[in-house]
């Protein structure tokens, strides 16, 4: 049995005194969809960017693919893909560019190709030799999907990644999570919109007080 | 590790390019410096050389902390550093990256102030140019080794403007002072005349780019 | 601890009576320099309590960077504080001592230089502190300071002895003041030493304290603030 793309245990995340994340256990398998839920300021974020490695736990356990975040990070990362609030990509850089440069961060083989592949996916073959900053919000959020899914993450970590999207692309975001849940990739995702996660989610969770109660 | 270094190199050379914005203030910026400071020391022609290498390392110097600055202002943007830190990336490859990106934006700026200066100040440059070429690089380099590191810091502090100089310019007086006495050597006597100096600029390049390496990851991740 | 806490300032005033009291009552006047030498007796132990200071800045940043420890960050902290303060103090009482030797307030000699640019580093470490902002991370930026600041004294040595020393015989007065022949003279710097490293101790040991009482009132605070949310 191979490792699952996360298990964590005991995650503590302390701000300013206050424990923000109090003691979150989570295991998340292949295909499994788990959506967050939680008031503003519950953690969510917090959560989410502790899972992507983004920020230190300041106390528990967190494996990623099997691989200790802290003893092997490169490791527990590389099967790792991560959208946050905004794009994580350079305005100045064309699409193509962007997508080339995350390509070269993951040592991907023929770079050129996939990136075509994902810029086709995304639906900006004709925006990709145009700045960043030239795109619309609902194309930019394609992008940073497609950043993301690059290098064929096994686990995909999202942080609300419905909010501001028009209905079409909304739409198209969940096929995309329908298709990697049957891919058997696992996600990770965050929404204060309980209808959306109603379809898509295999189980949900809601961060109260620090830790997660599950639904 | 290099390859990652290098994309990052790349992807900042790239952006530069296309803005132009680091080396255009930094060019501007360096001029004026030059400027203001032989107008303040209103020296007659013959007198005037002597001043060149301490107007050329000041300058530097200031001119330098803007565009480093600059370089990690761009990772805070649309948070495109996080992007970078989900890839299983070794951060002290973002470090080699930037700190190369530094030490390119320094060399080409300086590829044009110094002869402004050779001219402005009648300081006669071709014949010790090698030389010359060699003391920038090695004090590029330790500049860039203490200053992306701090850089990386005060992009996200308050008073950011400020806080970056406060702290680079005490570390940085032997890059100043050897930098300085390096150059008035090779002006008056070549390279050879200027091993003392050069060591103290090699020797903190060693030192601190090693820092760097170690250091980095503390500084730009939480 | 709570008994060392207890003493130490018992010691530290006992030896700074003892120090005040041979420094101006017992010790002889300098033939030389005349009785503005007795400032010597403060000036070289504030010195190495400024050191003392920035030493423990490194080692205590470079704990908090290793372990994460709250503690090592507080003493951190508090060896700056303790450090710039008695770096102040030579740079006060240097000129004091020179004016009347050299003829002027202050010349950029290596030593002189190396003192200021220290003195800087760390004024520089404080301001990080305490205009950083408020994120947490702002300890370890500090670390890394700390410890840069620390890898750099060396080297920034051995840089400014290429500047001019402008004044060797200067430099030669100032080294012949610290080769005390006098017996008496020995000890009133060894007792005015110790003084100044009890003072320093204890000055680090309270403001570790004191940091340690304001990061448990935030938590306070921070947890009346979250329940008054919660009931609210």
């Amino acid at each position: 049995m191979s490792a699952p793309p996360i298990a964590a245990r005991g995650l503590r995340r302390e701000w300013g005194g206050r424990a923000v994340l109090a003691g979150v256990d989570l295991r998340v398998e292949g295909g499994d969809v788990v959506a967050l839920r939680g008031a503003n300021g519950a953690g969510k974020t917090t959560l989410l960017r502790v899972l992507a490695t983004l920020l230190r736990a300041s106390a528990g356990e967190l494996s990623l693919f099997g691989h200790d975040v802290r003893a092997h990070a490169a490791d527990a990362r590389r099967r790792l893909g991560w959208v946050g609030h905004d794009t994580a990509c350079y305005p100045d850089l064309t699409g193509r560019e962007n997508l080339g440069f995350h390509a070269a961060l993951h040592g991907i083989r023929q770079a050129a190709a996939r990136v075509g592949e994902m810029l086709a996916w995304a639906g900006l073959e004709a925006a990709a030799d145009r700045p960043l900053r030239t795109y619309s919000r609902g194309m930019a959020q394609r992008l940073a999907l497609a950043r993301a899914l690059l290098h064929r993450p096994a686990l995909l970590l999202l942080d609300e990644p419905f909010s501001g999207l028009d209905a079409e692309s909304a739409e198209r975001l969940a096929v995309l999570l329908a298709e990697l849940r049957r891919a058997g990739t696992a996600v990770v995702l965050s929404s204060h919109d309980a209808g959306r996660l109603a379809g898509l989610a295999t189980r949900t969770a809601t961060l109260v007080r620090g830790r997660l109660e599950w639904s | 590790m290099l390859r990652a270094a290098f994309a990052i190199l790349a992807k900042d050379v790239r952006i530069e390019a296309r803005t132009k914005e680091s080396l255009a203030s930094a060019l501007v910026l360096g001029v004026l410096l030059v400027v203001v400071f032989s107008i303040a020391h209103d020296a007659p022609p013959d007198e005037a050389p002597r001043l060149a290498p301490a107007v050329v390392w000041v300058t530097f110097i200031f001119t330098g902390l803007l565009g480093v600055q600059r370089s990690f202002v761009i990772e805070r943007e649309h948070e495109a550093l996080a992007g970078v830190l989900v890839a299983p990336v070794d951060p002290a490859a973002l470090y080699v990256g930037k700190l190369l990106g530094n030490v390119l934006l320094l060399g080409v700026m300086q590829a044009i102030i110094v002869p402004l200066v050779a001219v402005l100040l009648h300081v006669d440059l071709v014949p010790v140019l090698p030389a010359l070429v060699l003391v920038l690089l090695l004090g590029n380099l330790g500049f860039a080794s203490l200053a992306t590191l701090f850089a990386a810091v005060t992009v996200r502090a308050r008073a950011r403007e400020v806080m970056l100089p406060v702290l680079l310019l005490p570390l940085l007086v032997p890059v100043l002072v050897g930098g300085v006495k390096a150059t008035q050597a090779v002006l008056a006597g070549g390279l050879a005349a200027a091993g003392e100096p050069l060591a103290v600029l090699a020797a903190f390049d060693v030192i601190f780019t090693t820092a760097g390496v170690l250091l980095f990851e503390q500084v730009v991740r939480d | 601890m709570r008994l060392v806490d207890a003493l130490l300032p018992w010691l530290a005033g006992v030896l700074v009576l003892a120090a005040l009291w041979l420094i101006f009552v017992v010790v002889p006047t300098e033939a030389q320099m005349g009785i503005i030498q007795r400032i010597f007796y403060v000036h070289v132990p504030c010195a190495w309590a400024a050191y003392a200071g920035f030493f423990v800045v490194a080692g205590a940043s470079a704990a908090y960077l290793w372990t994460g420890r709250p503690g090592a960050d507080r003493l951190a902290v508090a060896g700056a504080e303790v450090g710039v303060l008695f770096c102040t103090l030579v740079l006060i009482t240097g000129p004091i001592w020179a004016r009347p030797i050299w003829g002027v307030w202050w010349t950029w000699d290596p030593r002189l230089t190396m003192t200021v640019i220290l003195w800087s580093i760390y004024a520089g470490y404080l301001l990080l502190r305490g205009f950083a902002g408020e994120e947490e991370a702002v300890a370890r930026w500090a670390a890394v300071l700390g410890i840069v600041g620390v890898l750099a004294i060396p080297v920034i040595r051995v840089s400014v002895r290429l500047l001019q020393g402008i004044h060797p015989a200067v430099l030669t007065t100032r080294e012949g003041g610290s080769g005390l022949g006098d017996p008496t003279m020995r000890l009133t710097l060894y007792v005015a030493s110790l003084a100044v490293l009890a003072l320093a101790v204890w000055l680090m040991r309270v403001r570790v304290r004191i940091a340690a009482l304001a990061g448990e009132v935030t938590a306070l605070r921070r947890t009346v603030d979250a329940r008054e949310g919660a009931v609210a």
